[in-house]
């Protein structure tokens, strides 16, 4: 335990330490969100209505897509891992820790965020808090988990962006946060689906917001913790302690299940 | 092989169809310093992952402190202490939290002086990636011996050390090796590990060429013995004097370079051969072979077969 505190206490550092995630996880988030406030809530007044959600998914996605995996590929290829191997430290502790560490730190910037939307932007407050913390930590685990995937898998830098980008950029698109999802063309709303962003904007909104949701939010709730866990599962079956080391426990194409509790969602949740 | 805390039999590690170790089998006993020898690429890196239980061997058998590494690598975890030629610590983690980090995970007392030991006492807040090379190798070494392990694996230990920490970091490893720890040092540098080893063992092409003490290493070989002579007129540089028992000579920096396979009558006559030109002796070297003399003999043997 006093082990799991020291480096839980390290990572938690680092995430502010560190410049590249100190903007990943506070500066760029809060920035855009202030930068949304001010001019799309003018541009747009019902925009307003979405801030806090729409602002929340972004800044989960910017602090787990954009700031977990690139650490992740430069620990492995600069032997920090081999180091913490010889030391005993279980390659749980290296996966779960910063995705942890991570989800506190959005923790912070959410309630940033929803204890200033209101003043700043006359932002409407969540009518459920305890609904908007439970899909809050479920959703930051589903990113959290899917982004550790990325890392583990990734075979360079260059990679982890092509894969976090193309999870990030239809997120932005068709996540919800822009667009409503009722008004998205059938096909692309499928498509959404397959996207964590899609599955949180549904949830905040259906169980957190008093809005309507485009389909169950329950449902999105059980797609997000189920591929959350089942992310978790697979990067710890897929990590590798060094790249020189060519046993893999599994081929990196296994990532692709990941999707498969977005896909059932489809069909099970209308 | 009763106190052995090293075994190592048969021992074979491939990668795809390269064989990087093939068969090795040696022995080291409890407080004894083995020095690892050989060029880039003999299998020394490797020898050492397999027996740290970072990877797992194709063939034979290893055992450290009777742990098997391959199959029992947590066990050993506070047993060893690493000091890895490629690995690093996270950017951004300073010696101090670097320290408290690994402690608590060997669940020991964090050993701060270490640090001041080995000069890190000032760096305590730098973090890792603003610390000089030297630095980062002595922080790896500080953090390997940290929990008191019973063998200590030191890879290159001394490359981009300066002199101080080179001769801080020998007084460390004689006062470990007091304290009953097994230590393997795998090293490029000769002297080091002529001075530093109780024993060593040569690494060719993944076998093992040669093992002993230095002395046993270097007595050995060819058996050649080096006088080198400096005389006021270079009376010594025509090109075809012959000494008794000289099989070898060449020139360089203005001494003139035999290798005798007995000193006693080479000396004598070219000490006799400057009298007769009337010209003066200025210096005069007889030395034995070193290691690295004896290890290049083995090597480029080894390389031209």
């Amino acid at each position: 335990m006093k082990a799991f505190m020291h480096h839980f206490a390290f990572e938690f550092r680092t995430g502010v330490r560190n410049r590249q995630l100190l903007l990943l996880n506070y500066l760029f988030p809060l920035g855009f969100y202030l930068m949304m406030g001010f001019v799309m809530a003018e541009i747009n007044p019902p925009f307003r209505e979405s801030i806090i959600p729409a602002l929340v998914v972004f800044s989960t996605l910017s602090a787990t897509l954009l700031a977990i995996p690139d650490p992740l590929v430069n620990a492995r290829e600069n032997g920090v891992f081999r180091s913490y191997r010889i030391n005993g430290i279980p390659s749980l502790s290296i996966l779960a820790i910063p995705a942890l560490t991570t989800i506190l730190h959005l923790v912070i910037v959410s309630a940033l965020i929803t204890a200033t939307a209101p003043v700043l932007f006359r932002a409407p407050l969540p009518v459920n808090w305890l609904n908007f913390g439970a899909v809050l930590i479920t959703m930051a685990l589903a990113c959290a988990g899917l982004s550790v995937l990325i890392g583990v898998i990734s075979p360079s830098s260059r990679v982890t962006v092509l894969w976090s980008q193309i999870i990030f950029v239809p997120s932005m698109l068709l996540g919800g946060m822009m667009l409503p999802y009722s008004m998205l063309p059938a096909i692309a709303g499928k498509i959404a689906r397959l996207l964590p962003a899609t599955q949180a904007m549904n949830a905040l909104n259906g169980l957190a917001m008093g809005k309507a949701a485009g389909f169950s939010p329950w449902g999105s709730v059980m797609v997000l913790l189920v591929s959350g866990i089942l992310a978790f599962a697979l990067a710890v079956q897929l990590f590798s302690w060094d790249s020189r080391n060519t046993t893999r426990r599994g081929h990196p194409l296994l990532a692709l299940l990941v999707l498969i509790p977005y896909v059932a969602g489809i069909w099970l949740f209308s | 092989m009763g106190n052995s805390t090293i075994e190592v039999r048969d021992f074979r590690k491939t990668y795809g169809d390269f064989v990087a170790v093939d068969g090795i089998s040696f022995d080291v006993k409890q407080g004894e310093i083995f020095g690892l020898l050989g060029p880039n690429g003999a299998g020394k890196t490797t020898t050492l992952e397999c027996l740290e239980g970072l990877r797992a061997p194709n063939g034979g058998s290893l055992r450290v402190v009777g742990i098997d590494p391959a199959s029992e690598a947590r066990k050993l975890r506070n047993l060893i202490g690493v000091q890895l030629q490629s690995a690093g610590l996270p950017e951004s983690m300073t010696p101090e939290e670097a320290m408290r980090f690994f402690c608590a995970y060997h669940d020991v007392v964090p050993r701060f002086d270490l640090l001041k030991r080995l000069g890190l006492d000032e760096k305590l807040n730098a973090q890792y990636y603003h610390l000089s090379t030297g630095q980062q190798r002595r922080l790896g070494l500080a953090l390997a011996v940290a929990h008191n392990p019973s063998v200590l694996f030191l890879d290159e230990p001394t490359a981009g050390l300066d002199v101080a920490s080179r001769v801080d970091l020998h007084e460390l490893m004689r006062e470990l090796q007091a304290g009953g720890t097994t230590i393997i040092l795998a090293t490029h540098d000769m002297a080091e590990a002529e001075e530093m080893s109780d024993r060593v063992g040569i690494l060719l092409r993944g076998r093992l060429v040669s093992t002993g003490t230095p002395m046993e290493i270097t007595a050995t070989g060819a058996g050649l013995t080096k006088v080198s002579v400096r005389t006021q007129n270079s009376s010594l540089s025509a090109p075809d004097l012959a000494f008794p028992a000289v099989s070898q000579y060449l020139s360089k920096d203005e001494y003139s370079i035999y290798f005798s396979s007995d000193i006693g009558p080479t000396v004598s006559a070219v000490i006799a051969y400057i009298e007769a030109q009337s010209d003066t002796l200025i210096d005069l070297r007889v030395e034995r072979p070193s290691l690295e003399d004896r290890f290049l003999e083995i090597t480029h043997r080894g390389v031209a077969r």
